[in-house]
Order: C-alpha cells, then sequence, then structure tokens
C-alpha cells in the first residue's frame, strides 16, 4: 500500500537485512518485515492457524473462520493461491510478507493435510502467475 | 494503535521515517493521504433540533460508536435499542482485570490471574489531547484521566545488534543523535558548504540555532561536557556538599549510532498522534464504555448474535441468535438502523444494501495486532531503572514494553505491557497459544529488563484475530480502496447506515469511532426530521 515510496522501502528493507537476527531456529519471530520460514507446515503453524485454528477446522463467534480442513474450495489450486496472496474481505492479503516459493509451500501443505488430499503441487511459477 | 518497527506496509514506522527523513511537511502530506492527521472536526457536542416524531432506531454493536450513537439519538428522541454480540458493553474499548476470562476463538481460555486494581487495556490505552470529541464524553460523563506518558527519556532504547544488545536510554541516544547531526551541519555551514541554499543572513542564524539545539560548545562541536551532560544526563549527577562534584558523560559516536540503527525510534514522539499530553482514563480503558452504558440502561441487549440484516421501505428487521446455551433466534425492528458491526463480521452477514455498499463493505481486510499483559511482583522498572511510564522499544518480536502510567512508587505487584506488535510478529505471537504467548514475551523482554526472571508472575496475552467479536484489530483502508468505496461505505443506504472506527480517517482510534457515529447519527437525523 505504501510502494509509492520506494526510496523508504528500501532503506526498512536494509534495517531489516542488518537488524534481523533469527529468534527460533525454525525461522519464525526472525524479521518483521517478512515471514521468514520456507516449510509450509512451519508457516502453517505460525500463519494461517491463527484464525483457521490448529487443526484447521476454522472458529466461529460473531462471524466465522472457515475450515481449511476438507476444503473442497482447495481443488482448484489457483483459488488458495490468489487468497493468500489477495486476501478475502476481512482476512489480509499476505502478498507483500510471502515471496513466491513460501506461498507454494503453504498452499501445499493445506491441500494435503487436515483431510484434503490433493495430489496437483503448485511451483513458486503457478504463483507469480497470479501475483 | 502502533508506534513499533513495522514492515514495509506500516503507517507508523513509515511515518516516522518520512519524518526523520524528509521533515515536517512531508510527513504531513504523508499523513493527511493516509487518512491520519487531519484536525478534529469536533466542535462540541452535537444538536439534533427537530422532532423525529417517534421514529425508532434499532443500534447494532456496543461499542463507542453504538454507544455514542445511542446516546445522541435518545437525547434527540428517538426510541433506541442496542444489540451487542458480547456478553459486555465496549467491544474493543476493554480492560482485563484479575478475575476476569476470556475465551478467544477456538475456545482458547484465559483466566487473569493480577491483583486487585491491577489490568490491562488489550485495545486502546491512550488518547491524544486533540481527540476532542472522545475527551468531550469523559468530561461530560465524569470519567477521571490521568496522563499516558509517550515520550519517557530515561526508557530504554534496544537493538538486538545494537551496542551489543545492551539497552540505551533514550536520552542518550536522543541528545548524541541531535548534537552530532547539530555538528556536523554546522561544519558544512560554516565552511561555506551550504552557500547555495543559505542565504549569508540565515547562515549567522543556523549556526546559532544549531548549537543551541545541538548542545555544541564554541567552537561547534558535540563534545563532553556539562552543557551535553544537561541534555544527556551525567556520568555522576551533581549532588550536595563535598561529596556532589558531578562527572560529565561521555557521548556515543555518531557512526556507533548510525549503524546501531536505534535511531529509528527518536521521531516516534514527534508524530502528531504521541505529543504530549496524553491520556488514559484512571482503572481502564473500559471505563469509557461503562459511563455510556450506565446512561443507556434497559436499552442494551448482550449476548446477541446478529445473523441477518434485512430492510424495506418502512422498517428494518435483525434477526440475531442469544448466544447462551439454549438461547433462543429473536428478531427486532425499527425504523432505522445504525450498524457498527465491524466489517470483518459484517462482510460475512445477510444484508440487503446497494451493490456499492456491499463492495465497500467487503472490501477492508482487517490487521492483525497482539498485546500482552505480565504481572511482575514489584515495580523493578522503577526501582532499579527510574522508569516512571512510558515505553521502551525493541527491534525484539515484543516491540515494545510499556510501563504503568499510574501507582508510581507503589510497593506492591504491578502490571506492564510486554507486547505490542502488529505485521509479521502480530501474527506468529497470535498463532501461538496464550501460554505459549506469555512465555516468549517474557524471554524477550528479559534481555531489556533481567529482573524478568526471578519477578514474573503471570500473564494474559490478547492476539485481535482471535477476539470472537472482530477476527482483527481494524480496518485497514489504503488509498485506493479508500477512493473506490469509503464514500459507499458511509452512505445512508435505504434505512440502514454504517458507524465504526471503520467508517473514519482516524482507523484503529475510538476518536474515529465517535465522529463517525455523531457524523451518521446527524445525517440520519436529518434525513428523517425532512421525511416527517
Amino acid at each position: 500500500m505504501l510502494r509509492f515510496i520506494p526510496s523508504v522501502s528500501l532503506l526498512l528493507a536494509t534495517l531489516a537485512a542488518t537488524g534481523a537476527a533469527a529468534q527460533s531456529s525454525d525461522g519464525t519471530f526472525s524479521s518483521n518485515q517478512r515471514f521468514v520460514p520456507k516449510d509450509g507446515e512451519v508457516l502453517f503453524r505460525s500463519i494461517c492457524q491463527g484464525c483457521h485454528m490448529p487443526d484447521a477446522k476454522g472458529a466461529v463467534g460473531a462471524g466465522k473462520y472457515p475450515a481449511l480442513a476438507k476444503n473442497e474450495k482447495l481443488e482448484a489450486s489457483g483459488y488458495p493461491v490468489f487468497i493468500v496472496l489477495n486476501g478475502l474481505q476481512g482476512m489480509p492479503g499476505f502478498g507483500m510478507y510471502l515471496d513466491d516459493e513460501q506461498v507454494a509451500a503453504v498452499v501445499n501443505y493445506v491441500r494435503t493435510h487436515f483431510g484434503n488430499d490433493y495430489k496437483d503441487k503448485i511451483t513458486s511459477d503457478d504463483v507469480k502467475a497470479v501475483r | 494503535m502502533s508506534d513499533t518497527e513495522q514492515p514495509t506496509v506500516s503507517r507508523r514506522d513509515l511515518l516516522t521515517l518520512i519524518g526523520t527523513i524528509a521533515g515536517s511537511a512531508a510527513m504531513y502530506q504523508a499523513m493527511t493521504s493516509l487518512g491520519f492527521a487531519a484536525d478534529s472536526p469536533y466542535s462540541g457536542p452535537i444538536k439534533l433540533e427537530g422532532d423525529p416524531k417517534g421514529a425508532s432506531v434499532l443500534i447494532l454493536g456496543a461499542g463507542l460508536a453504538g454507544l455514542v450513537a445511542a446516546l445522541e439519538l435518545r437525547k434527540a428522541g428517538y426510541k433506541v435499542q442496542i444489540l451487542e454480540y458480547a456478553d459486555r458493553v465496549g467491544g474493543r474499548c476493554w480492560t482485563l482485570r484479575g478475575g476476569d476470562r476470556y475465551t478467544e476463538l477456538g475456545g482458547f481460555e484465559q483466566y487473569c490471574e493480577f491483583d486487585k486494581g491491577l489490568y490491562l487495556n488489550p485495545g486502546p490505552w491512550r488518547i491524544p489531547y486533540h481527540h476532542h470529541a472522545i475527551l468531550d464524553y469523559c468530561k461530560r460523563l465524569g470519567v477521571a484521566l490521568e496522563p499516558f506518558v509517550q515520550v519517557n527519556y530515561n526508557a530504554y532504547l534496544h537493538g538486538r545488534r545494537a551496542f551489543g544488545g545492551k539497552p540505551q536510554r533514550l536520552r542518550h541516544v536522543l541528545s548524541d543523535f541531535n548534537g552530532h547531526v547539530a555538528e556536523l551541519l554546522g561544519k558544512a555551514v560554516s565552511q561555506n558548504k551550504l552557500d547555495e541554499m543559505v542565504t549569508k543572513e540565515d547562515k549567522e542564524i543556523l549556526l546559532a540555532a544549531l548549537r543551541r539545539w545541538g548542545a555544541l560548545d564554541k567552537n561547534y562541536a558535540y563534545a563532553a561536557s556539562d552543557l551535553t551532560s544537561d541534555r544527556r544526563g551525567y556520568e555522576r549527577d551533581p549532588g550536595g556538599g563535598l561529596a556532589g562534584v558531578p562527572t560529565v558523560s561521555q557521548p556515543v559516536g555518531l557512526s556507533d549510532l548510525l549503524k546501531s540503527g536505534l535511531w529509528r525510534f527518536l521521531a516516534t514522539g514527534n508524530v502528531y498522534e504521541f505529543h504530549t499530553t496524553l491520556f488514559q482514563p484512571v482503572g481502564g480503558m473500559d471505563m469509557i464504555a461503562k459511563a455510556m452504558a450506565r446512561e443507556l440502561q434497559g436499552l442494551i441487549e448482550l449476548d446477541a448474535k446478529v445473523t441477518s440484516i434485512k430492510q424495506d421501505a418502512q422498517r428494518v428487521t435483525v434477526t440475531y441468535q442469544n448466544t447462551k446455551p439454549g438461547g433462543a433466534q429473536r428478531t427486532a425492528s425499527a425504523d432505522w438502523c445504525i450498524c457498527t458491526i465491524p466489517l470483518s463480521i459484517l462482510s460475512q452477514m445477510e444484508i440487503n444494501v446497494s451493490t456499492e455498499m456491499a463492495s465497500a463493505i467487503s472490501a477492508v481486510p482487517y490487521d492483525a495486532s497482539i498485546k500482552i499483559g505480565l504481572q511482575f511482583k514489584r515495580r523493578f522498572w522503577e526501582q532499579d531503572d527510574a522508569i516512571y511510564g512510558g515505553i521502551s522499544y525493541t527491534d525484539l518480536p515484543i516491540s515494545l514494553i510499556g510501563y504503568p502510567n499510574t501507582g508510581y512508587g507503589d510497593a506492591g505487584k504491578a502490571v506492564l505491557l510486554g507486547t505490542y506488535a502488529f505485521g509479521p510478529y502480530a501474527y506468529e505471537f497470535t498463532a501461538l497459544s496464550p501460554a505459549e504467548r506469555v512465555k516468549k514475551a517474557v524471554e524477550w523482554g528479559a534481555q531489556i529488563h533481567p529482573q524478568y526472571n526471578t519477578e514474573f508472575e503471570n500473564g494474559v496475552a490478547v492476539g485481535w484475530h482471535r477476539m470472537p467479536g472482530v477476527n482483527g484489530c481494524y480496518g485497514m483502508w489504503t488509498e485506493e480502496t479508500r477512493k473506490a468505496h469509503y464514500k459507499n461505505l458511509c452512505q445512508i443506504d435505504g434505512r440502514i447506515a454504517l458507524a465504526g472506527e471503520h467508517a473514519s480517517y482516524l482507523p484503529a482510534w475510538q476518536e474515529g469511532a465517535v465522529l463517525s457515529a455523531l457524523d451518521t447519527v446527524s445525517r440520519l437525523h436529518q434525513r428523517v426530521v425532512a421525511s416527517r
């Protein structure tokens, strides 16, 4: 949203590179500029489950977080890629926090766990095409 | 709202940097374009003149927007009724105290073990002096305020790789940064290197100004002296009698300061929203909501989960479910509806409004944020470190430590804000169980205050995406979405109008919720009076 001031973004990126030391062996809590973990499961555990819950079954309050478990909307891989990148309604997009490989990794993880069994793996190029 | 280190998308950090780099004009321009910094248009209590002739308004949500709307409409002669999802009033205007239970989405329950009188404001915790509307409600409702300390010169700035991880006092970093920059600029001026930019006449004035601003000596050098120690503090403070000889302190070198990155925190207190004086309600932020609710007794129905909002030419009918075990489904209807339900929730709900408003409702993502309150056996930050209120900043995931701005000198236990983060850190904290969040906050905080290791007792952690009534912290507008959707969101759509921080240019601030409610109520009243 603030890409109109590239020089400042660059400066922040430089700060991140010099100021961040990995806090956890799995790469979580390493930078507040972007998510560092590369592994799909670690990304799920450190981002998605905050809302979609550790069992991926979602949650209900005044509104809801939809279940990712046994979710038929995941069949078309382009759909979760688009949502992870751009968000949906109240859900923020993660395109600015995750690179193409990370998006592919977390989408592949969710599409093959929690009762989902979609065999077609997506690649970072697939993500790039949607971005 | 955040005032901590943030990713490239962070408004606050970016503004801090723009302020540092480009000067206040660029800062102001950037702030206005992002929706901040407009003068509050509040000019005293609204006067709704004209008789609504018994018209009724159903208000959805008992946060500050809903409560303010109810107060004003009832005063103007409307029949009002409020439905609230939670089992308490206030929404994000909320305080957790000892004995409170909080169950977040997913069923994770926390029991707050704070001592009597100690609390955490998981949502808003400070009120700038120029948030005139919320301050006026505090005054009119008798909500006692006390100062909120934003800038504490003796608090710490901390970077994992700055000065070997040793926390630095703000007074040192600030004085030395200003002093070195003043000295550099003074050299450039006196060596005639800025002649193209500064007139001969201004040169003399500028040199005098730099000398005073930076605490430079007669040679325009920033060098250890009484002068510089009067800014940054002494190595040994001046005392009395024979033992009172002060020792001046040694400034940190410019290169070390620059490489430390700690300068990134220096402009925080210069941001308009953080200018002195700020306030907090005595006893917790929810004192405001409670004071409003006292005026509205019998009009607020709690535990009411709205499931659909339907309007026709005559009325608005809302279906809702009582959330208590065995609770019934009910309907409520009125001539008009003011809906303050967060867009993150409303976008999932059945509501028949125009396509334009529906698109606007779906266009606003909700930000992540985490706050963790920690109780300690004693106020070691006061007793050992002489930090009375205010905030220490760090590049650790906890982002900051906020010290209690009340009860100074108390010998007993106390609660501080041990984490307040946005961005990736907020998501990562939220994804943990509450107990793990607290554990990590203690581990990281101990890098700044080793006393954590022996004095910590208990804590509570609120990740806002797990908040059952909001699903997030606040509505994140961008320049683009505001241009495309904001006006459509704020229109009165048939018999339905929205209000809340999401319908304001003050995202996440209570002032935004209040001003939004006042604006909506005023426009609705005009329409009602004109139609009757």
